[in-house]
Parts: C-alpha cells; sequence; structure tokens
C-alpha cells in the first residue's frame, strides 16, 4: 500500500474540515475523490502535507507515518502536488517554474526531464522564457501539472485540475492523467468536482461529504450508482448540499 | 564645477554604502514582508567587528594592506552573517503567523538591543582606528580647490559594484536565487516542492548581514570612526533608499542608495551641511505620500 489514510481529523480554522476520514491508494492506482464544493477535498489534499496539520489520525506513506513531518520533509518522500488554482510562480519565467519543481530531483535527469515535459506540452517549451503569469488558465495548468513531474514523484495528487478550464483543456488533462498512469505506471490520487471524468479515469473513487466518506468503490461502478448519479452528475452540486 | 565632480565622487561612495545596506532591507521584506528595522544596527555591529579586527591585525604586526583588508572582510562578514542568523531566529521566526505588527514591534526591540550591547561592552565613545588605506589621486585643481578621488573611494565603489553583480546573478541564475524568489511569491508552494522554507528565510538574512558587514568594513575603512549609533541614521537612510527604489526590488535599492547617497552629498555641499539628513527624510515622506511603490517597485494591487 502506498498511501493510507486513517480516521483523520482537521481543521481549517474553525471550521471541522475532515472528520474521520480513511482512504487508502495502492502502487499503479488513479484514485479519485469526489464532492461537493467545501465537502472537503482540498483540505485533504493539503493535510496530507500538514498545511493544516491533522489533528488526530494517521497518515501512512509506503509504510512510514508522516502525519508530523514539516511540509517539504513530506514532499521529499516523493509525494508531488498541482494544487487547486495551479499556484505557479507568476512572476518567474515557464522555465524556472520548472527547475523549482525539479529542485529535488537529480541534476543530471533535468535535461531529460525536461525534454520529456517539452514533448507532453509543447506550449511549455515555446513559451520558455515567458512569465508564467501571462500564460492561459490552460496553459498555467500545464505548466502546474509539469511542475509536479519533474521531480519524478512516486505519487501524483491532483487538486481540481480542470476547474475553470476550456473544454478542450479539460480533455487533454484526463488524457494526460491516463496516459501517466497507463504508460509511466504512475500512481495518481485526484481530487474532482467533475465527477464524470474523473470517474472514468479512476480505478477506485471515494465520495466525500461534509469531511466523511460516505461512499466508495470501482470507477465504473460509483459512475453507475444511482445516488452518485443523482447527486454528482445529473443535479449538479449544489443538491447535496443537504 | 570641480566642486561639483568632488560632490559626485563623495555621493557616489556614500550611495554605493547605502545601496549595500538597503538590499537587506528589501530582500527581507520581500520575503517575509517585514521592514527588519534592527538591519542598521547590523550594519553597526559589523563595523565594530572591523575596528577589533583591525585593531588586532595591528597588534600582530599584519602591515599589509590588502590582506588586512580581506582578513577583516572574511571576520566581518563571517561575524556579522552569525548576528543576522540569530536574529531571525530569536526575535523573528517565533513571530511568523502573528500579527503584521508583531515582528516589526520586535524588530525595534531587537535594534535597541543592539544598540545598548554595543554600547555597554564597547563604550559610549567614538572608537577610532588607525588609518587603513591613505591618499588618493588629485584628479584637477581650479582656484586652489583639489578634486580628491581617495583610494577608499575608489575601494568602495569597486567592492560594491563586485558585490551587486555578483549579488544580481546568485540571485536570477542560480538554484538558491530561484528558491529565493518563489518563497518570495508563494511560501506554501514552495514548500511543497520540497523546498525548506525556513533555511531560505534564514539565508536571506544572512545574506542580508554579509552585504551590511561589506558596507561596515568600509565605511570604517572610509571615516575611521565609529559609534554605537552610526546603525540608526545609515540605517533609515538604507531604508529611505529601499523605498525610494521599490521595496522588495533589488536593483530598486541599489538605485535608491545611489540617488541618496549623490542627493546628500550635493545637499551638503550646496545647501545645508547640517540639515543634510532632513533631504533623506523629506525624500521619505515625499515618496511615501506619492509614490509608495517606489521607482522600481511593483505597484501594491496586482492582478491574479
Amino acid at each position: 500500500m502506498m498511501l493510507q489514510l486513517s480516521g483523520v481529523h482537521a481543521h481549517y480554522g474553525p471550521i471541522h474540515a475532515l472528520r474521520g476520514v480513511d482512504i487508502d491508494v495502492q502502487v499503479g492506482e488513479v484514485v479519485t475523490l469526489i464532492g461537493a464544493n467545501g465537502a472537503g477535498k482540498s483540505t485533504l489534499m493539503m493535510t496530507l502535507f500538514g498545511q493544516p496539520r491533522a489533528s488526530s489520525g494517521r497518515v501512512v506513506f509506503n509504510g512510514e507515518d508522516i502525519t508530523a513531518l514539516a511540509t517539504h520533509a513530506i514532499a521529499r518522500r516523493g509525494i508531488s502536488l498541482v494544487p487547486e488554482g495551479r499556484r505557479i510562480f507568476p512572476r518567474m519565467s515557464v522555465l524556472e517554474n520548472l527547475q523549482m519543481g525539479a529542485v529535488l530531483g537529480e541534476p543530471a535527469n533535468f535535461a531529460i526531464d525536461l525534454k520529456r515535459m517539452h514533448a507532453l506540452f509543447p506550449i511549455l517549451e515555446e513559451r520558455g522564457l515567458q512569465r508564467a503569469g501571462t500564460l492561459s488558465g490552460g496553459e498555467q495548468q500545464m505548466l502546474a501539472i509539469a511542475r509536479a513531474l519533474m521531480s519524478r514523484p512516486q505519487l501524483l495528487l491532483l487538486d481540481e485540475p480542470s476547474l475553470g478550464l476550456a473544454p478542450l483543456y479539460i480533455k487533454k488533462i484526463f488524457q494526460i492523467i491516463r496516459e501517466l498512469n497507463r504508460d509511466h505506471g504512475m500512481t495518481i490520487l485526484l481530487v474532482e468536482q467533475n465527477a464524470h471524468h474523473a470517474l472514468r479515469v479512476a480505478h477506485r473513487g471515494y465520495v466525500l461529504q461534509h469531511g466523511r466518506i460516505i461512499l466508495a468503490g470501482g470507477g465504473r461502478e460509483l459512475l453507475a450508482n444511482p445516488e452518485v448519479r443523482a447527486a454528482y452528475l445529473e443535479g449538479g452540486h449544489a443538491a447535496t448540499a443537504a | 564645477m570641480a566642486l561639483a565632480l568632488q560632490q559626485l565622487i563623495n555621493g557616489l561612495t556614500l550611495g554605493a554604502v547605502y545601496g549595500l545596506i538597503a538590499i537587506g532591507y528589501t530582500m527581507v521584506y520581500g520575503i517575509i514582508g517585514m521592514i527588519n528595522f534592527a538591519h542598521g544596527d547590523i550594519y553597526m555591529v559589523s563595523a565594530f567587528i572591523a575596528v577589533t579586527a583591525f585593531t588586532a591585525l595591528s597588534m600582530a604586526d599584519i602591515s599589509s594592506v590588502p590582506l588586512s583588508l580581506l582578513l577583516v572582510l572574511l571576520v566581518a562578514v563571517l561575524f556579522t552573517s552569525v548576528y543576522g542568523w540569530a536574529v531571525e531566529r530569536t526575535a523573528y521566526r517565533p513571530l511568523r503567523g502573528s500579527t503584521r505588527l508583531a515582528p516589526l514591534i520586535s524588530a525595534i526591540g531587537m535594534s535597541i538591543f543592539l544598540q545598548n550591547m554595543v554600547q555597554l561592552t564597547q563604550g559610549a565613545r567614538v572608537k577610532p582606528i588607525a588609518p587603513v588605506l591613505v591618499g588618493g589621486i588629485d584628479l584637477l585643481s581650479v582656484d586652489g580647490f583639489t578634486v580628491r578621488l581617495a583610494y577608499s573611494q575608489i575601494l568602495i565603489v569597486l567592492v560594491t559594484v563586485a558585490l551587486m553583480a555578483g549579488f544580481t546573478y546568485l540571485i536570477t541564475k542560480t538554484s538558491f536565487g530561484r528558491q529565493q524568489r518563489s518563497c518570495e511569491q508563494d511560501r506554501t508552494m514552495t514548500a511543497l516542492l520540497g523546498i525548506n522554507v525556513d533555511r531560505t528565510i534564514s539565508l536571506t538574512f544572512m545574506l542580508g548581514a554579509a552585504l551590511a558587514a561589506v558596507a561596515g568594513v568600509m565605511v570604517t575603512v572610509y571615516y575611521g570612526v565609529v559609534d554605537f549609533y552610526i546603525g540608526f541614521v545609515a540605517g533609515i537612510k538604507a531604508f529611505t533608499a529601499a523605498v525610494l527604489g521599490g521595496i522588495g526590488s533589488l536593483p530598486g535599492a541599489m538605485l535608491g542608495g545611489l540617488i541618496i547617497g549623490l542627493i546628500e552629498a550635493f545637499w551638503a555641499a550646496y545647501l545645508s551641511a547640517e540639515y543634510k539628513d532632513v533631504a533623506t527624510f523629506a525624500i521619505l515622506i515625499l515618496v511615501l505620500m506619492f509614490r509608495p511603490s517606489g521607482l522600481l517597485g511593483r505597484p501594491e494591487v496586482e492582478k491574479v
């Protein structure tokens, strides 16, 4: 087992955002976590990195308890995050953003990895010296993904990668997720509001509501589940609030 | 004309020193968003370290000027960096995540502490050193007024130019420089990439202190005297330089230092030497009123 969360609680200011979450991710899997806005999805991602730190429960990565480690130490274990809102460094060039992603990597691998990213996202080569803040939203998302991959992580976390993007980019992003997993064996934990796309690409999925896992199962299985269909696929997100 | 040329030389020398100190203000502001009011006193401490080191070297009968300068620079940079590190570690880091005002008050406290520490241990009187670098080049003489370029002025300008070039390279081209800049833009994201942000902040303080240390040694060589209060005035002037250039901007700090040095030199020559500090403070007030983002700074409101 690569990643295991057991009984994780987390508070975000006064909000009790996670109320005993148990999830696990096996090597080579794509696991998705779906849920409405405010269900605690992003908090869960950040809690893996100790921001905020879990108030109780355990996070175990490759057999090691990482619950209490510093954020940078957790990243150094081989976990890489594409955060919500992308958080690229806007006043640095595209190339510099990629160099930042490679800080943990072997210097000898940099040229190879850069070439790989350029092959995956040609726009990043074209715009290499441009300030990252001037890229379009979709391009910034590509950059955020490439930056996360530059450290050759064992586990890739993606937080709402399709949020606010044009349909063309959404398609491209899910295609890349599929390719990374199928062709490179990348283990991926994907947080999404776009349940339809996420469940189709994932081996397994969890449904998070009000900080609790209320459903778990295979991707196809959840996709066919009438509750999931009603709440996340046909009716939209607002209907699940109660 | 001759007087103007002389003041140009003096102003550039002063400006180089202010610029070196201003970099420390602007870098620390950039990375943690606070004005390190103890930075001027770090510079003062380095001047005292320089005095001690020069005295020790003359007692050890080391008379080679380049050798003693090099040794004093090394000692001052080393010890002053440790001061910079310790100030951040004890007075600012425990307050990270608290209100914006708390580290500012702590900085003022640290400034008073350093002044008093030096006053108590070194005495309140002005401390002189034996002249280190004497002489200069007489450039021209008009009506009995000789324009003189002192060797110490050449040294200050050359060392400053070299340091600023090296420093610009460090910040724009190296991995540490990128980490420093990424911390400025998004500290959490920088940590998520596996970078120890606390360490980067510590190094930033140490670098700022090291540059202030060079300024402290240079001023000791230039004026030959130090006292425990020099950090306050130089600190506020360098702070004004950083604000004028655009706080957070490195080229801005260098440019601001140069402008403040030149204005001060010309003001002293043509208007009033007694009121030369007024010029600097007037600039500080005017910039804050009419152009708070400075000459090269980014406007406060940024498009996201």
